[in-house]
């Protein structure tokens, strides 16, 4: 939890990882995949404040012990939802595997969610592994890396049939949220690989799981928002915005904060520390004291203390069912769609002030 | 000639290569890490990115953008152009210099090449420039949508704007709507106009939240600065 000026913030921590990239973990004639990946997240560490800057060897392999203090003993945080990244092609145990994750979750009840993963192109042996998962681990979300190398592959689509069989699996199994991350290579390579059009139709063939796309679709934003008025079960995962442009970029975080808030709402947005690239402690302070840094941004959406309480906890809660102690919930009618309405020149107009 | 001469000259036919997705100039983007040209005419130009993994599509693009430009330099006999540290350049580079376009460059990969990615990210240059050029006027909707291209103050923002929907072929002269959806060229009314508007903005915010994070990411990979990085932006 958090504690500002006498408001307090239950904080769910959506988006955060346990890696283990050191070289011993880098499979033989891949090196430079493993290496090309690692120093790519350490760049965008680069982009917090310097004084949370790590060396890259601490960066490859933190501890257990980095982790617990990071997050939850100077990082506030509450619950902790892994997000695995298997990444086998490049890495002998995978970057962060389910295992991985579940295994240190077992040693410290109560503080993490260990999510799961699926790849369509896994045929029914990924399928079994899933049901697997879910029974061993309890997962109730997955991760999806539609960029990910499989066997020559690169990368797949949600929309593909294959995938869509995995979708109707996730319900069956009583997985809730699938949090979906796009990256920069995806068959056929002449295509834009960022688009989220096909995270468009499975949401709407879906209508039962959520669809958190992270990194608000980075680097679509438009189309993500776009995409993201229409569908009431997409959500915008927050996980380098705040890490990404909150210190780097100021001018341009209050800008896409502000946007965010206009197409997708207070309601649907989730905070992701993504640690180990970014600790969770400089971004829930900063976001906390955050407001927009001048006039220019009056046709936005207003930011209320609700707003904040939403994004950094309540959601993802709600997302996942955690219990949420009574101190740290909104009170009745505070936090209500009336925060958006008070925005000068919005209220009629703006697709997120409709009830979802 | 000096050679400082025949430099710039380079690095200012560089400078017409626009990073396709961020729509700036490699130069003013620090992609351009070296650049130099010998006096038998042998010209070679080393790019670099801002994470190893940037999409193959578009860095396929710079590369092969980048050698037209100087190719048809009058000095240059002969052009190469070399992307570093990327997990797709000896593909993009190899595919380049055999000119032999992008689907055969990642052969299985791509169906296709790549005009019709250019096109769409036209389109959002096109969308964002609206943004850039309508939000100093303080007009009404009404007034925006009857605007034409001619009625607008001269401005850089306004000739980029032209030039972008001129490279996709839609109405760019001083009698044709400020206004148009850059798929079609259709007007846009006025009552569509504040959901257009925001829209622009959007695209606007997204293209340039992306700058900002490739610039950082890049800042933090290479500590010099790009050849023409300050020099022409």
């Amino acid at each position: 939890m958090y504690e500002k000026d006498g408001e307090k913030y239950f904080i769910v921590d959506s988006h955060m990882h346990y890696w283990n990239a050191a070289p011993s973990n880098w499979v033989p004639g891949a090196e430079q995949y493993a290496k090309g990946w690692i120093e790519c997240f350490h760049a965008y560490q680069g982009l917090g404040p310097a004084e949370t800057h790590w060396p890259i060897e601490k960066f490859m392999a933190y501890t257990e012990d980095d982790l617990m203090k990071d997050v939850f003993q100077d990082g506030y945080v509450d619950i902790a939802v892994f997000q695995p990244t298997y990444l086998t092609e490049w890495y002998k145990e995978g970057f962060n595997t389910t295992e991985r994750n579940a295994a240190l979750g077992a040693k410290h009840p109560g503080k993490f969610i260990a999510n799961t993963r699926w790849d369509p192109r896994d045929g029914d042996d990924g399928l079994k592994r899933l049901a697997e998962n879910v029974d061993r681990f309890g997962s109730i979300g997955v991760k999806l890396y539609t960029a990910e190398w499989n066997n020559g592959s690169r990368g797949w689509k949600l929309s593909d049939p294959g995938a869509y069989r995995y979708l109707e699996k996730c319900q069956e199994l009583g997985i809730k949220n699938i949090h979906v991350h796009k990256g920069p290579t995806i068959w056929p390579l002449d295509k834009d690989a960022f688009d989220v059009s096909d995270v468009d139709h499975a949401a709407t063939d879906f209508p039962a799981l959520n669809f958190i796309v992270e990194h608000v679709g980075l680097p679509r934003i438009e189309d993500f928002c776009f995409m993201a008025t229409q569908e009431p079960n997409v959500y915008a995962g927050l996980s380098v915005v705040i890490g990404g442009l909150m210190h780097a970029r100021p001018r341009f975080f209050a800008k896409v904060m502000g946007e965010l808030l206009f197409w997708v709402g207070e309601d649907k947005m989730t905070f992701g520390s993504d640690y180990g690239i970014w600790e969770p402690k400089w971004q829930i302070e900063g976001f906390v004291d955050w407001d927009y840094p001048g006039s220019e941004f009056d046709d936005f959406p207003r930011v209320t203390t609700a707003t904040k309480k939403k994004i950094l906890g309540l959601n993802a809660a709600k997302l996942y069912g955690i219990e949420v102690p009574k101190e740290y919930q909104l009170d009745a009618g505070e936090g209500a769609p009336g925060a958006r309405d008070d925005a000068v020149g919005v209220s009629s107009e703006s697709p997120a002030a409709s009830p979802a | 000639m000096t050679s400082s001469i025949v430099g710039s000259r380079i690095l200012a036919a560089l400078a017409q290569v626009r990073d396709p997705e961020l729509d700036e100039p490699i130069t003013t983007l620090g992609f351009v890490a070296s650049a130099s040209l010998d006096a038998d005419g042998t010209a070679e130009v080393h790019l670099r990115l801002p994470t190893y993994f940037c999409a193959p599509n578009f860095a396929y693009l710079m590369v092969a953008d980048a050698y037209d430009s100087i190719a048809a330099l009058d000095e240059v006999r002969q052009a190469t152009v070399i992307l570093d540290d990327h997990f797709a350049s000896d593909a993009i580079n190899d595919g380049v210099a055999a000119r032999a376009g992008f689907a055969r460059s990642f052969e299985g990969e791509a169906v296709g090449e790549l005009d019709q990615l250019r096109a769409d990210f036209l389109r959002k240059s096109v969308m964002a420039g609206t943004d850039v050029v309508c939000r100093p006027l303080g007009l009404s909707p009404v007034e925006l949508a009857a605007a034409k291209l001619g009625d607008l103050p001269p401005s850089e923002a306004l000739l980029r704007l032209r030039r972008r929907r001129r490279e996709l072929g839609l109405p760019a002269g001083d009698d044709s709507p400020l206004l148009i959806d850059p798929r079609t060229g259709a007007p846009i009314g006025a009552d569509a106009v504040p959901l257009h508007l925001r829209k622009a903005r959007l695209t606007r915010t997204s293209l340039d939240a992306n700058t900002g994070i490739c610039r950082g990411m890049l800042r933090h990979r290479y500590t010099t600065d790009g050849q023409g990085e300050e020099a022409l932006s």
